[in-house]
């Protein structure tokens, strides 16, 4: 494996830094109706003040519907991402993303039982206990799958693999049993099930933006112990760093980062799982520099495939059905390059 | 033997540590001085990394008490610890792909604030201790390529890094060559004797432990039957009651210590 330099790095993260806005006025270009670059930007600005001569319509269309569902891509992007590079540290574990240990299942389940509750009658202010439930799912999950694993201690791959399999198995159950009870509503749950960010509205933002940056900023202030953790459990605990309330503060963080983009998107899989793993491959494994890259990439990811199946594709594919169809054979290739190199890769 | 007083680094009164209903240590009652090396020896599945958990704190006793620097254990902060205590485990592994340089920088993690950066002489002493492990030329190298040796030398250089009194090795030489055992050994040693460093070491090998320590103790079967001062504790009676293995110990001119030669018992 080459060892990039600082200034390797520092380019990439310019890069994205860069290509991130710009994916961002492209994206809102695209669509149903065509508006030109410069129109978007001036739309954004006729939000704030009075008196442009911009067509209504056009301000409607990039500001009330395009743009929240592009911000939500971003951010639900890059809060999956750091999570997944948060999951993959702590656990020690290349595998390790809000998906593949289930905890995505879990806060689908919660937030489709708010749906169900609501069919037997008791009406809960939805904005509010979808994401409540959908984090109390996600923590009731997280601790299901780390109390299979073995508990606090030598949380090996395969253990933590066959735990985050097993649980999730008993929750699409679980999920086939609310789809069964929602009946007539069950088109809500295959929402939350097939991932979309068709429904985002600005308030869905509002809860997005401060739970996603002050996660990463939680991440961020532990990254010096997030790499200390590769060396080990015993070992980081005698370089000083206290693993058991490590994991509890990021494990948890992290858990809300991903029910609220559960709540708001439904489950995608993938992204927590590929950004790391490929940034990881180009500027090596320094958690500091490695959150904020995949924040950014992971937004830029989900931003081009939420793109492609909002405005490219000639029906609208559910954006977690496309991720995984792009994403598994990715992470095939990935996978069968590092056997061939010996498990380096990672 | 750099005495340093009669001050006692830890004491262990009545230490018990389980799983289940199974005793893995019991009854262990030990004082441990600065200044010197403490040889942990014992048959397999005797306890001696139990008692090296215990003894840096990643697990507590289910009975009984252990004090460091006359404070409870348990009250040591783990950051407190690791400024004065450093670990080498048995087989370290390094999860992903970081450089041996970046590895070794861990070392100094407990003495920076959160935010903080390595300063110049974290540097130099980075440089001084992968120098002193002849492991400079694999700085940029990334430590899930290297040899089991090799690693080990980085692990070692890592705790020193830490720029512990204290150093706590399980097995740590156990799969290195001759030539790097004794090169690291003895590094370690020079530093002992210039009352710099306690050592605690689990070891397997008694002709090792002969030329590495001054004090030795022996665990069987999760109990503490001897501790004592290495020239008395290399005794064929010792061996045979702990072993189960016939040895005759002679003074060996060539390496200047007891050296010790085994044969099944008839």
């Amino acid at each position: 494996m080459h060892r990039p330099g600082r200034s390797w790095t520092t380019g990439i993260f310019l890069l994205l830094l860069l290509l991130l806005p710009c994916a961002m006025v492209v994206s809102a270009t695209m669509g149903f109706m065509e508006v030109p670059a410069i129109d978007v930007l001036h739309a954004v600005l006729a939000r704030f003040s009075q008196g442009t001569a911009i067509d209504p319509v056009v301000v409607a269309v990039v500001t009330d519907v395009r743009l929240p569902r592009i911000a939500a891509a971003v951010l639900v992007g890059g809060a999956l991402a750091v999570c997944g590079t948060v999951f993959q540290a702590i656990l020690l574990n290349p595998l390790a993303d809000p998906y593949t240990l289930g905890i995505s299942s879990g806060a689908a389940f919660g937030a489709s039982l708010v749906i169900v509750l609501q069919l037997f009658g008791l009406v809960l202010p939805v904005s509010f206990s979808v994401p409540v439930f959908a984090f109390a799912g996600s923590v009731a999950t997280l601790f299901a799958v780390l109390g299979l694993a073995g508990g606090d201690r030598r949380l090996s791959s395969t253990n933590l693999i066959l735990s985050g399999v097993i649980v999730a198995a008993i929750l699409s159950a679980a999920i086939g049993l609310l789809k069964f009870l929602a009946d007539e509503q069950v088109g809500i749950i295959i929402f939350w099930l097939m991932g979309s960010l068709a429904g985002v509205s600005w308030a869905d933002i509002a809860l997005l933006v401060p739970v996603t940056f002050m996660g990463l900023l939680v991440c961020l202030v532990f990254g010096r112990e997030l790499n200390i953790m590769a060396t080990g459990e015993r070992e980081a605990a005698t370089l000083g760093v206290n693993t058991v309330r490590l994991r509890w503060i990021l494990l948890v963080t992290c858990s809300l980062m991903s029910a609220l983009c559960v709540a708001v998107s439904g489950i995608i899989g993938f992204v927590g799982l590929i950004v790391p793993h490929f940034l990881r491959y180009l500027v090596g494994p320094e958690n500091r520099w490695l959150l904020v890259l995949s924040f950014l990439g992971g937004g830029l990811l989900l931003l081009f495939a939420d793109t492609l199946t909002r405005a490219v594709l000639p029906a609208e594919v559910p954006i977690g059905v496309l991720t995984a169809l792009l994403g598994g054979p990715v992470f095939c290739v990935i996978f069968t390059r590092r056997q061939r190199d010996g498990g380096n890769g990672f | 033997m750099a005495a340093t007083g009669s001050d006692i680094l830890w004491q262990l009164d009545g230490v018990r540590f389980g799983y289940a209903d199974k005793p893995v240590l019991q009854g262990v009652d030990l004082a441990l001085e600065p200044g010197c090396c403490h040889g942990v020896l014992g048959p397999n599945g005797s306890g001696k990394t139990t008692l090296l958990d215990l003894l840096c704190g990643l697990i507590a006793p289910d009975a009984g008490a252990i004090t460091f620097a006359g404070k409870p254990l348990s009250r040591w902060s783990r950051r407190r610890l690791a400024m004065r205590l450093a670990l080498v485990p048995q087989d370290f592994s390094v999860r992903f792909g970081f450089s041996v340089r970046e590895v070794v920088e861990m070392g100094r993690h407990p003495h920076l604030p959160r935010f903080g950066h390595l300063e110049q002489e974290d540097h130099q002493l980075v440089d001084e201790v992968m120098e002193e492990l002849d492991i400079v030329a694999l700085g940029n190298r990334s430590v899930t390529q290297l040899s089991g040796g090799e690693k080990q030398r980085v692990a070692v250089a890592r705790a020193l890094a830490q720029n512990p009194e204290v150093l706590v090795l399980d097995e740590a030489t156990s799969s290195l060559d001759i030539y790097h055992s004794l090169a690291i050994l003895e590094a370690i040693r020079s530093r002992v004797r210039s009352g710099r460093l306690t050592v605690v070491a689990a070891l397997h090998d008694l002709n090792l432990a002969g030329f590495f320590c001054d004090k030795l103790l022996f665990l069987r079967k999760g109990k503490l039957l001897y501790h004592g001062r290495v020239d008395d504790m290399l005794d064929a009676t010792i061996i045979h009651d702990i072993y189960g293995v016939e040895a005759r110990v002679h003074q060996d001119a060539f390496s200047g210590c007891n050296q010790v030669s085994f044969r099944l018992s008839r």
